[in-house]
């Protein structure tokens, strides 16, 4: 048969492995750590000078003298040295999940660790963190029956939910009938004539009684707002813009939503007009004004 | 002791990819280079440093020996470690004093798998390879030991690709250097780039030298000097081994031009200056060092070449070659060359 003529390059893959793996020996030293290991415990070796390295080696890595057979159990939390970050984990790695490598001196020990760290982020761990292994459920006798390590707890989260059953009563229901009806309800002081909206029973100034409720314009200027980025169940979306709102006429403003214009476009002294719901949607509730959005007139001078 | 000197020293031009050619047709036009440098075409002893674990195949040095002309035999050397350490065992070698001159070269394509994982292969079968970590993040923990000034390594980088494009035999890298972690504090700049390539040196001693060479590169001192291989036994941020493998070499009892220092992070450089005790007005790795081009098991002997290259050439009279094996240089060899 001819040679086949071709520009392709000639490449093939190649794996380079061993069926089931090295069978290896471990010797006394290695064997026992590992034993330990799969008992739940972690031991290093005492060195004719006392110190304990972990995990064990045969001889002192000072002195290359022997360790004496002193077994001594460490840990089981230690203290990070120094540690890596690993965005990307890769296929041999112990976590699928970004963590971290880390250098860890068990308690009791006078050298360190290594082995990897389920930190979360990169920035929990700096030197000195203390982490504590989290074990694999079948140990085998190998260093991998230490899953990984985790960091000490130092803080919990605890969900906090109780529920109330809420009334509107008195003034408050004065007001929200007047939103039903598509109105903002203000009440203005007997004493020093400021109006105040919402409707109030009290001057909270002068402690005047207020007169009858007074109807306000659905319209008023921005005082000052801010620019929301977490997600509130009242909001329409994230970023959203909740403003004090003053209305023509009233004294004090009003806080509520701001929507139908760009977050970063907001600003004080913004005119805005009252967004309602259809008569028919309307409930005694604020929801009834789906949001304050921008008349297009000047701004107001502040 | 003998005075040997380095009389010859030849590399290819390193590629950042995989061209085709085996190591075998890598290695020919460099050890062609040296004999024709020197005119010698045996040698009293030859020595090479590769590592199977980059070809995947098992005695892949063998099958290279036919860039040698091995017949009739030859005496000869294989050291599974940088070529640098083949270095050494020649000049061990020619101090038995019945063999004149010796071949070394070092050969290695990191292109053919992913040299993060093989070097994982490098670590101890008990305690760290079975974890699975790899190359980057054992460098990645050192430099987190370190804590090296961020605008430091920057700078080493800048200066390591500025000269690496000046070097006809290193990698044309870009001057831009990229953002963002490889492993973290590690940057994926901090990083010597994936490289195949070969080196080769000749070695003379005695009169040889000078009859070879018009200004030999003496080798005045050589030593090695390793730690524990288990990252957790020892300060990361130093590296003892190099300051006792300078000492014992002499490399301080004068003044050091040049260092080639087989830093292949940026960090390690820094740890290396200290540990070799650098003064600030050496010139430390002119070739663009590992940074620029990384011929793993060649990468080393090319830092004792380029070293010699420039007393060869007049531009120094006394200069470093340094070279590092194992995890967070754990293994470190100094030469101290003269004019």
């Amino acid at each position: 048969m001819p040679p086949h003529e071709t520009d392709e390059p000639l490449v093939a893959r190649h794996v380079l492995e061993f069926p089931g793996g090295y069978t290896r020996t471990t010797g006394p030293v290695i064997g026992r750590f590992l034993t330990e290991l799969r008992a739940g415990r972690v031991v290093g070796v005492r060195t004719a000078e006392g110190r304990v390295l972990v995990p064990p080696l045969e001889y002192d890595p000072a002195t290359g003298d022997a360790v004496t057979d002193e077994y001594v159990e460490v840990g089981p939390a230690g203290a990070v040295t120094a540690a890596a970050w690993v965005p990307e984990p890769r296929a041999g790695h112990p976590l699928d999940r970004p963590f971290a490598w880390a250098l860890i001196r068990l308690d009791g020990a006078d050298t360190a660790l290594v082995h990897a760290v389920d930190a979360g982020n990169p920035k929990a761990l700096r030197p000195g963190t203390r982490v504590w292994p989290v074990w694999r459920q079948n140990r085998t006798g190998h260093i991998t029956d230490i899953s990984h390590f985790a960091p000490e707890v130092t803080r919990i989260v605890s969900p906090v939910r109780p529920e109330y059953r809420i009334q509107a009563g008195g003034a408050l229901r004065v007001f929200l009938d007047g939103v039903r009806r598509g109105v903002f309800l203000g009440g203005r002081c007997a004493t020093c004539a400021k109006v105040y909206v919402p409707y109030r029973a009290s001057c909270p100034e002068c402690g005047g009684a207020m007169e009858e409720p007074v109807e306000l314009p659905d319209t008023g200027t921005i005082t000052t707002f801010a620019i929301n980025n977490l997600p509130d169940p009242r909001a329409p979306e994230v970023p959203f813009v909740s403003a004090y709102i003053l209305l023509d006429g009233a004294d004090i403003p009003m806080i509520a939503l701001v929507g139908g214009v760009p977050a970063h476009e907001v600003r004080q002294g913004m005119r805005v007009r009252a967004e309602w719901l259809p008569e028919s949607e309307r409930t005694l509730s604020m929801a009834n004004v789906r949001w304050f959005t921008p008349t297009g007139e000047p701004d107001a001078e502040l | 002791m003998r005075d040997v000197a380095i009389v010859a020293f030849a590399q290819t031009r390193h590629t950042g990819h995989d061209t085709g050619l085996s190591e075998t047709e890598l290695i020919l036009p460099v050890i062609n280079e040296v004999k024709e440098r020197t005119g010698l075409r045996r040698f009293g002893f030859t020595c090479s440093g590769s590592c199977d674990y980059l070809a995947g195949a098992p005695f892949s040095f063998v099958a290279a020996l036919d860039a040698l002309g091995a017949w009739p035999p030859i005496s000869e050397s294989h050291v599974e470690m940088d070529g640098a350490w083949a270095l050494y065992e020649a000049w061990v070698r020619l101090q038995h004093g019945d063999v004149d001159s010796a071949l070394v070269y070092g050969f290695g394509k990191s292109s053919l798998g992913d040299l993060r994982t093989i070097m994982t292969l490098q670590l101890d079968p008990y305690y760290l390879e079975p974890l699975g970590l790899d190359q980057l993040s054992v460098a990645a923990l050192q430099a987190a030991a370190l804590g090296a000034d961020r605008a430091e390594l920057d700078e080493i980088v800048r200066r390591s690709r500025a000269d690496g494009r000046a070097n006809p035999y290193a990698l044309d890298l870009p001057a831009e250097i990229p953002d963002g972690f490889a492993v973290e504090p590690l940057k994926t700049c901090d990083i010597a780039p994936i490289t195949d390539g070969a080196a080769a040196v000749v070695l003379a001693a005695g009169d040889l030298a000078a009859r070879l060479c018009e200004r030999p590169a003496h080798i005045r001192g050589i030593a090695h000097r390793t730690e524990p291989h288990y990252l957790g036994m020892r300060d990361l941020a130093r590296s003892a081994s190099a300051a006792e493998a300078a000492r014992a070499a002499g490399a301080g009892k004068g003044p050091i031009e040049v260092a080639e220092l087989h830093a292949q992070f940026a960090h390690e450089e820094l740890i290396l200056r200290r540990a070799l005790e650098l003064p600030g007005d050496t010139i430390v790795n002119p070739s663009g060092g590992p940074l620029a081009a990384n011929p793993v098991m060649a990468t080393g002997l090319i830092r004792l070449g380029e070293a010699a290259r420039r007393i060869h050439d007049g531009t120094a009279s006394r200069a470093v070659g340094h070279a590092a094996s194992g995890p967070c240089l754990q293994h470190n060899l100094v030469t101290v060359l003269e004019a």
